[in-house]
């Protein structure tokens, strides 16, 4: 089982002639995902590896019957593409580009209100559910088929967290690159929600970075409603606060945003935290050989850690 | 990007945005020349850096004839300033604004930024102007208005009127506010800026609305529309290897301690500061080649930390998708041929293409270190390295 993408998913690739298109759809393709279209304004009527080229998302629809796209094309044009893909009915559309300018993506996110499509990303690797479907540029190797949703702000260390759950024998059901840009289609609450929602998913692992309060938001939403395991890491709890946006970003966060706030908010809701990105994996580990309630274990890395730290001291 | 406060105001008048008379100088005389030019009984003379703060750290100064002005020109340019935005290194003040003085009766903070949890820009305001805004912020978050804006119809006049009516203005002066607070907003959306600050924004004793300072950071995303704002960077602002990177478009930033950091991808890279400092270790930078790096890349990416004299061992921690282990490789044994290297480095790698990666390393004739993992990593540059600190 898994969330958003299966063996049901028909793949229109927004940008396939170009060379990050024409890479990631190779790769794609060599996965097994079904790409069924690609969309080069102009290449209408054209192939590229053995894929028909239309001009228009609404066309690719119409004759491949496509469900979902993927974007690569570059940033002046790219949420331009993301309103195409809409506009053409597509309930989901991946934006891989990063570097589109934020004032562009207030468009997006205002055009996107009310309509029935799903947005990941930009700026993000896109998403896998192993052995089923990839649509996105991570590597498909290191995937395992399984049980455990992976949501994350960041493209490698995405990878280094599914990487740590495959070597220990852990699948994943799905996992999902939301993006690090400041405004994103889908956040950690949607994810956490739809993975909660899923009978094929048993825990999940969620993967923050300092800044902003989506974190904060969705640990907010699992200590009333998430009974599946969750493990959670924040990224940056080093990084030096200096160098700021001056006051107004400051404000805007209202005070959250850190790790140490993030940290306190995801124990605050039963989330099993580790300190270490080395530890990922085994804190799922443990929890899933003990038990399946959130509230029951806690994992020995962390307990480690602590100590650890406190030697320090 | 950042721009400096007389470059903000510059812009900002353009729009329509009321702001003091002033000009920019580089040396004593020309404070001088400028004071007198200005005419006003009081001038004010401002350091030009790119962090807040400036009043306090001694930056700001009120002169009341040319020649004062010129005396506190010659001390403040040279300056080193510290505030709390700038680190403990301090900026040094090479401009200076040379602007009129006014009868200042009320401050008030305004600034519009993008707001990630709605996706739209919001429009702040509050009654509780200068330097403290940021407690006010924590203490009393209620004092700070929002209105968030509509991208399809911009800041209405409505919301203005509400805001400035939520002021307690007098009926004229928010006849005032409301084109003073739209322009502000049309200064955002066409410069494609993050960040428009006005802090303070003052009312005169004659009654009228001025943008006493003004902080504006553009969107890098966006700078490719604006070719006109490439003249304003100004490189004494960043760190020489700082500037050096981005060249190369690598994301660096230098940090205090002894291990260089290599890695891919910005989230990775935070997690392998962390894990160093976990380890006992501590990161000399933060260095992000990005998803796919060329081989170039990778070389200049590793001359660039090297070159750092801190560092006393190095970590590369890739996790390789696009950018594939054996490019990664190539790229670092090239550098270190080039560099004569002479710190140990610790090589952890994953991903596509792995072992003809620790195939090169293996055969380059320098002494790698090949992690098994990042904890192992982290643990082996810590030690590397000297050590816990």
């Amino acid at each position: 089982m898994s969330i958003l993408i299966d063996k049901s998913t028909r793949v229109v690739v927004q940008g396939l002639t170009g060379r990050e298109g024409s890479f990631h759809a190779q790769q794609m393709l060599e996965y097994g995902t079904k790409v069924v279209a690609g969309v080069t304004p102009g290449k209408g009527g054209t192939k590229h590896l053995d894929v028909p080229i239309f001009n228009t998302v609404f066309d690719a629809v119409r004759e491949t019957k496509a469900n979902a796209s993927i974007i690569f094309v570059p940033p002046p044009f790219a949420a331009d593409a993301i309103l195409e893909a809409a506009d053409a009915g597509l309930s989901l559309v991946i934006c891989i580009t990063e570097g589109i300018p934020t004032l562009d993506m207030v468009r997006v996110a205002a055009g996107l209100k009310d309509s029935k499509t799903r947005l990941i990303g930009p700026n993000c690797p896109g998403i896998i559910s192993p052995g089923l479907c990839k649509m996105g540029i991570m590597p498909g190797s290191i995937h395992k088929q399984g049980r455990v949703g992976v949501v994350s702000r960041s493209g490698t260390l995405t990878y280094e967290a599914v990487d740590q759950l495959t070597k220990l024998g852990i699948g994943q059901s799905t996992c999902i690159g939301i993006g690090g840009d400041p405004i994103i289609g889908t956040n950690f609450l949607d994810a956490v929600r739809m993975f909660n929602d899923d009978p094929g998913t048993i825990a999940i692992v969620m993967i923050g970075e300092i800044g902003g309060n989506a974190e904060e938001v969705a640990a907010a939403f699992i200590k009333k409603h998430v009974k599946k395991p969750v493990v959670g890491f924040i990224a940056g709890q080093t990084a030096p606060p200096g160098r700021r946006m001056g006051h107004a970003g400051a404000i805007i966060s209202g005070g959250q945003g850190t790790a140490g706030g993030k940290y306190a908010a995801m124990r605050a809701a039963g989330i099993h935290t580790v300190q270490s990105p080395a530890d990922i994996g085994q804190s799922v580990a443990s929890l899933l050989g003990k038990s399946k309630s959130k509230s029951a274990v806690k994992p020995t890395s962390t307990l480690r850690m602590k100590s650890n730290s406190e030697k320090r001291k | 990007m950042k721009i400096h406060e007389y470059q903000a105001k510059a812009i900002l008048a353009k729009f329509g945005v009321p702001v003091p008379r002033g000009e920019v100088v580089f040396k004593k005389d020309e404070a001088r020349a400028a004071a007198q030019r200005l005419g006003s009984p009081v001038v004010v003379v401002k350091a030009q850096i790119q962090a807040g703060g400036r009043g306090k750290a001694g930056g700001v100064k009120l002169a009341k004839s040319p020649d004062e002005a010129a005396k506190l020109a010659e001390q403040i340019l040279g300056m080193r300033l510290v505030t709390p935005q700038t680190g403990p290194e301090g900026r040094i003040v090479h401009r200076l604004l040379i602007e009129e003085g006014l009868d200042i009766h009320r401050e008030l903070y305004l600034s519009v930024l993008v707001d990630r949890a709605s996706g739209a820009p919001v429009f702040m305001a509050s009654a509780s102007g200068g330097m403290e805004i940021e407690e006010v912020a924590k203490d009393h978050p209620e004092a700070i208005r929002r209105e968030t804006i509509q991208p399809a119809t911009g800041l209405m006049p409505y919301q203005a009127r509400k805001l400035a009516f939520g002021f307690g203005l007098a009926p004229e002066l928010v006849n005032a506010a409301v084109p003073f607070f739209q322009s502000l907003y049309r200064a955002f959306t066409e410069t494609d800026a993050s960040m428009v600050e006005i802090n303070p924004c003052v009312i005169t004793g004659d009654g009228r609305l001025v943008a006493l300072d003004a902080k504006v950071n553009f969107d890098d995303n966006a700078l490719y529309r604006h070719p006109e704002f490439k003249d304003l960077r100004d490189l004494d602002e960043e760190t020489p290897l700082e500037v050096e990177a981005s060249k190369y478009k690598l994301n660096y930033i230098k940090l205090d301690g002894t291990v260089g950091c290599m890695v891919n991808g910005a989230g990775l890279a935070m997690a392998t500061m962390d894990i160093i400092k976990l380890s006992g270790g501590s990161p000399a930078n933060f260095l992000d080649v990005g998803g796919g790096a060329s081989e170039d890349q990778v070389k200049n990416a590793f001359r660039i930390l090297l070159s750092d004299p801190s560092v006393r061992a190095v970590f590369v921690n890739i996790f390789g998708g696009i950018l594939r282990c054996d490019v990664l490789a190539s790229g670092v044994v090239n550098a270190a041929k080039e560099l004569k290297l002479k710190v140990p480095v610790v090589v952890r790698m994953e991903g596509t293409n792995v072992e003809q990666g620790k195939e090169i390393l293996r055969n380059s004739g320098f002494n790698f270190t090949v992690a098994e993992n990042m904890k192992d990593g982290a643990e082996k540059v810590v030690r590397l390295a000297g050590g816990a600190r």
